[in-house]
């Protein structure tokens, strides 16, 4: 067998696969028999790095260079240039390359990340199981079983402080404790890959570049908590994702990494996918839990949570894709290690999707803790167009429109509760100048009206009244009081919805009135032109 | 023993059961929590957030409804702070509901209406933000308002959980979301049966009974028709609640009274059909023992119940008694017997039934309730429709003397009042076929093992040494239970292990049932059964044959039990339905002879 000298990669995503990367790909597979370099350049389909509306893409190893934009017709210049001669072709550059997409090594001019759960996403061939392991994968699960009680998985993952990153926080081992210790016959895990918020795809990174990493964490989750059979459920939308996974379930099996006896221990452990009922709510646990079940996708009254009452009333762990990707290299690496990563209370590292109008929309993963500022400017590479910033949406739909005066604020759970602002999903939504805080807000209020499930009334009429009175500030219709009626309606919403879908608009529309309230006074007047609100 | 939890509500320590909710406890303790959606009888929904409290520790405040209690809980059930958002979610749903209070079926009898009143909530400055949506009209029975509903889900739970019918559920998400029927053709085209357990538990007044109040109006005040009332056994239990009385008071005399009042020509009272029917009813009980008929014979004078089973059980018609309801028995018989005895021209009467249940409408307007040559029972108004009646007319039932009904058919003994609890039809017909069977009277005339409110209740029965089971079931969860191992039985032996078996649609019998006062517990419906049984130990003839008035219509008018003529206006036969629309697909017994 000969050791190819070069890896060519191309990230298979709903983008670039409308760009035609397929074809580009045949055609460059093609390009190199031609020339007898079949051997030597090895060709890999991999899952999304992150990097969208840049057409197709194709990254080539040693080098780590990313190219975008490509065309069939710039195959022979690329292979003579730069897989013969060795020279990479600048003119298809991706930009100037931020580092964010490159694993340890550093180019161009922009610093590196932290790569935890990402290690592996663009880099290996995730429909390869030998792959993996050959990076090393599986390895913690072995360790798992061959040597480890289930309690001292649970204590290791105590230990490294790691939280969920489904949103809120919740401190992972805790939860498998609870779990484990919960009174029940059968019991559970289950993975939340809804995915709902709009625009965020760091679990779909996860699922289509490295999908025996989130299966590894899985069946070590299965085996903390004392389950034997677990659920991976995965936004309907996500087809990529559900085929990638699927094979990767298909292959573990073929391991005997899953099911009976697990690699000969007594441990045995069945993993299914389900595919999401499509409803942002059907996110939340207990809706995840009862849209599993076969029912409508609607949450139930918390407590009971599911670690005692969950998938058919038995004791579930439900955990966030990016939650149980950290945790083979956290038995792997030891707690200790994770712990150097991040903050105090919020160790190891955080994958952000930034949005909107900066230079370099994408995913990062970086340490928790590091600043919005940084984030923006460093890793965003700033507001595009050498416009200003005027603020971000952070955490997702339900999250909170941070002024400029707040930049400086650091990125993990306790920091931004201080300013009464979440993590949320890491999505990160950056608005210049030109922006409207009244249409945004519009917006926001527009999704949860559409994706309220109406089962409780605080949020089935709240979420239109909210809708009723924004559309009076956008029309100009609006008076100081229906400002305060809005803000008085979501602490109403917060105080009594029966799920976090409704209880949570109070952020973002709190926050974008109290911290923009100039503009929405500015719509009372019916003559303010405003280029959103009044086409 | 349950497991007990110890807590404090507003400071008062209280042990409750570990899988009590707060609201249980608070109860215990005796302290209110204001609910909307809530009702004692089902399980909770969550969906109006009325009920929220605090718990210490807890960041926001938690619904008591389906919160279960937690050792050491501290529970503050009102505050300032609680209060502003009990009023503002009272506020909110009244923002997206068709406030039409005045014209309201549920007027005076609307959970949301009281609820505002007592919170004192101020209706100003929210946008109303109601999207009209049409009137569901297609049921004979039943009327469902959307623009009234705020999808507490009582209705789909009462029909799902308690009924099995699942007639109804809720379609949509969101502002959308709105209870619907299957494929959205509406009530009267689906397996609703018209029990009316919803319109009973539906807090406000979005489903309610298809009113004939202005029919019945038009009848009493045109001059040329004699207009002719029954009412329902359960009727004298329930009314008396109404205008202020003790739950379970039974009104009988006032309760004439008052039907004079209204102007009505004729007062009978379905109690003497009641008797009737068990004339009928234990001699085809007595015929099928003696002659090897179809066993277990199943009461048939429930029309919940028998849409239901021409719905759901419809291979088990052939058991069911060919005995029309005493409603229509006593239809068939005002235009013919009364007719021919007063020499009243049957085309000028018109016949109304007060009764405690909107399936008897359906039950009215069925094509073969027509054995007298007309419509046999025109008009049926529900117990709440009669209040309304009498408050527009501002009688107070209370204040009004004791009076006798009209004599042909008004008489009736305690077998006859007892219809209208949960047992009551079985013990009555097990009192006459004794009788029937042997010649002489039941050592003990109450057989307490088929009262109460149990759900599925059985008893053994020794007739002369014959030993003959017998089972009651109330509400139709429980008759389909029942249902279900009787039919196992007959599909395994050829043959179950009762004789005889009474079904009510509605829990607690015909005192709870769909046409009774909104709101009745499980707990009211009991009192007023025991009501009814105290009226059964005070009257001076307790079994249907003793009844001089039924004794007279045999000698006079039917013949015996049983005779053609019996055969023809006392009898029906059962159709299949669909269990998608309700339709009927075919005969499933064998029409009885017209002449
Ligand atoms: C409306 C709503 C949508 C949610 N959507 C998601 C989602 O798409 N993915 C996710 O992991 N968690 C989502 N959550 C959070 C989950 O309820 C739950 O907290 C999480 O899956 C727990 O995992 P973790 O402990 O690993 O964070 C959502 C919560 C709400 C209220
Ligand atoms: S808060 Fe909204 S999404 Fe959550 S249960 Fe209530 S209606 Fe459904
Ligand atoms: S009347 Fe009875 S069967 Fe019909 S919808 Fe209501 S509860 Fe269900
Ligand atoms: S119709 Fe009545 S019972 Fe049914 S959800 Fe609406 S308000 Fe509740």
């Amino acid at each position: 067998m000969t050791i190819p000298r070069m890896h060519v990669l191309f990230p298979f995503d709903p983008d670039t696969l409308l760009s035609g990367v397929k074809e580009f790909e045949a055609a460059l597979l093609k390009e190199l028999k031609k020339r007898n370099l079949e051997n030597e350049v090895k060709v890999l389909e991999t899952g999304s790095i992150g990097v969208t509306g840049k057409g197709i893409l194709m990254v080539v190893y040693p080098e780590g260079v990313y190219y975008s934009n490509l065309k069939i017709s710039d195959i022979p210049r690329i292979v003579e240039e730069h897989f013969i001669k060795g020279r990479p072709v600048k003119e298809f550059f991706l930009g100037e390359v931020p580092a964010r997409f490159v694993k340890r090594e550093k180019l161009g001019l922009v610093r590196e990340q932290r790569r935890v759960v990402l290690e592996n996403a663009g880099i290996i061939d995730p429909e390869n199981i030998e792959e993996y392991i050959a990076t090393g994968g599986y390895e913690a699960l072995e360790k798992v079983l061959t040597s480890m009680k289930p309690e001292e998985v649970i204590d290791e993952v105590k230990k490294s402080g790691l939280r969920g990153r489904g949103g809120a926080g919740f401190p992972t081992g805790l939860k498998w404790e609870l779990t484990r210790k919960a009174e029940g016959d059968e019991k559970y895990i289950i993975c939340n890959a809804d995915e709902g918020e709009p625009g965020t795809f760091k679990d779909r990174l996860i699922l289509e570049g490295d999908p025996h990493k989130l299966l590894e964490g899985m069946i070590i989750g299965g085996y903390a908590i004392g389950a034997s059979k677990g659920y991976i459920y995965v936004r309907g939308e996500y087809e990529l994702s559900i085929n990638r996974m699927q094979k990767a379930i298909d292959d573990a099996y073929k391991y005997n990494i899953l099911g009976k006896n697990i690699l000969g221990t007594d441990f045995s452990f069945d993993l299914e996918i389900k595919k999401g009922a499509g409803a942002y709510v059907c996110g939340e646990e207990t809706a995840l839990i009862e849209s599993l079940e076969g029912k409508r996708g609607q949450p139930r009254n918390k407590p009971p949570y599911p670690v005692t009452h969950g998938l058919w009333m038995k004791p579930t762990a439900v955990n966030n894709v990016e939650t149980i990707a950290n945790v083979p290299p956290i038995v792997m690496r030891g707690a200790e290690w994770f712990r150097k990563l991040g903050t105090e209370k919020c160790p190891g590292t955080k994958v952000f999707t930034i949005l909107g109008h900066v230079v370099y929309p994408g995913l990062i993963e970086v340490e928790m803790g590091t600043t919005l500022r940084d984030i923006i400017f460093n890793y965003g590479g700033g507001i595009k167009d050498g416009k200003k910033f005027k603020g971000a949406l952070v955490g997702g739909a339900a999250g909170v429109f941070v002024p400029q005066k707040l930049l400086d604020v650091k990125m993990d759970f306790d920091s931004l509760k201080e300013y009464k602002a979440v993590l949320g999903s890491g999505a990160i939504l950056v608005l210049n100048e030109d922006t409207c805080m009244v249409d945004m807000l519009f917006s926001i209020i527009r999704f949860f009206k559409h994706e309220s499930c109406g089962q409780c009334s605080p949020c089935r009429i709240g979420t239109y009244e909210l809708y009723t009175l924004i559309n009076k500030v956008r029309s100009g219709e609006a008076k100081e009081e229906d400002l305060e009626m809005m803000i008085g309606l979501s602490e109403v919403m917060n105080d009594s919805s029966f799920c976090p879908l409704g209880q949570s608009l109070i952020m973002p529309v709190k926050s974008a009135i109290e911290n923009f309230r100039e503009e929405f006074v500015a719509h009372f007047d019916k003559n303010y032109r405003c280029e959103k609100c009044r086409r | 023993m349950a497991e007990m939890v110890k807590l404090y509500i507003d400071g008062k320590e209280v042990e409750v059961d570990k899988d009590a909710t707060i609201l249980d406890a608070a109860k215990k303790v005796g302290v209110h929590i204001p609910t909307l959606c809530y009702h004692a009888d089902l399980s909770p929904t969550g969906a109006c957030g009325v009920c929220v409290v605090e718990i210490e520790g807890s960041p926001t405040p938690k619904r008591s409804c389906c919160t279960p209690v937690a050792p050491g809980m501290k529970v503050t059930s009102n505050s300032k702070y609680l209060r502003e958002i009990r009023k503002a979610l009272v506020q909110l749903i009244l923002s997206n509901h068709d406030v039409t209070c005045p014209t309201c079926p549920a007027n005076e009898h609307c959970e949301l209406q009281s609820l505002a009143n007592y919170l004192g909530v101020d209706t100003d400055g929210l946008p109303t933000v109601l999207e009209k949506k049409p009137i569901d009209e297609t049921s004979i029975a039943i009327v469902r308002d959307p623009n009234k509903c705020i999808l507490c889900g009582r209705c789909v739970n009462v029909c799902n959980d308690i009924q099995t019918v699942s007639a109804l559920t809720i379609a949509d998400r969101g502002f959308d979301a709105t209870i619907d029927t299957f494929f959205s053709l509406g009530m009267g085209n689906s397996a609703c049966v018209n029990c009316g357990q919803c319109t009973v538990f539906c807090p406000t007044g979005a489903l309610s009974e298809r009113s004939e109040i202005d029919l019945v109006w038009d009848a009493l005040l045109d001059p040329d028709k004699v207009v002719v009332v029954q009412e329902a056994p359960s009727i004298r239990a329930t009314l008396g609640e109404e205008f202020g009385m003790e739950i379970g008071t039974v009104t009988v005399g006032k309760m004439y009274a008052a039907m004079r009042r209204l102007g009505f020509d004729v007062i009978f009272d379905t109690n003497f059909a009641a008797d009737l029917t068990i004339m009928e009813e234990a001699n085809e009980l007595v015929e099928r023992i003696k002659n090897g008929g179809a066993l277990p014979l199943i009461t048939s004078c429930s029309p919940g119940w028998i849409k239901f089973m021409e719905t759901f059980f419809p291979d088990l018609a052939k058991y069911v008694s060919t005995c029309k309801s005493p409603q229509q028995m006593f239809g068939a018989l005002v235009k013919t017997y009364f007719a021919k005895e007063s020499g009243i021209d049957p085309s000028k009467i018109v016949s109304v039934s007060i009764m405690p249940c909107t399936a008897k409408k359906f039950e009215a307007r069925r094509p073969e309730m027509r054995d007298s040559g007309y419509q046999d029972v025109d008009y049926v108004l529900t117990t709440r429709e009669l209040v309304r009646m009498l408050k527009a007319a501002d009688i107070d039932l209370k204040t009004l003397p004791d009076e006798k009904p009209d004599e042909l058919m008004g008489m009736y003994t305690g077998a006859a009042t007892i219809f209208g609890a949960t047992g009551g039809v079985m013990e009555a017909a097990v009192r006459t076929a004794y009788w029937m069977l042997t010649g002489k009277d039941l050592p003990n005339l109450d057989i307490e093992a088929v009262r109460g409110m149990a759900g599925i209740k059985e008893a053994e029965l020794d007739i002369n040494g014959m030993k003959v089971k017998v089972a009651v079931a109330h509400g139709l969860g429980n008759a389909r239970t029942l249902l279900t191992k009787v039919k196992e039985q007959i599909e395994k032996t050829g043959q179950s292990e009762y004789a005889f078996i009474e079904i009510m649609a509605c829990p607690g019998g015909c005192v709870g049932g769909g046409g009774q006062p909104k709101g009745s517990t499980f707990a009211m419906r009991a009192r007023r059964g025991e009501g009814l049984y105290k009226e059964d130990r005070e009257l001076p003839y307790r079994k249907s044959h003793e009844n001089p008035a039924i004794i007279r219509l045999y000698d006079k008018f039917l013949g015996k039990q049983g005779s053609e003529l019996a055969h023809r206006l006392l009898h029906t036969h059962y159709f299949k339905r669909s269990n998608l629309d309700g339709a009927c697909v075919e005969a499933v017994t064998e029409k009885h002879v017209h002449h």
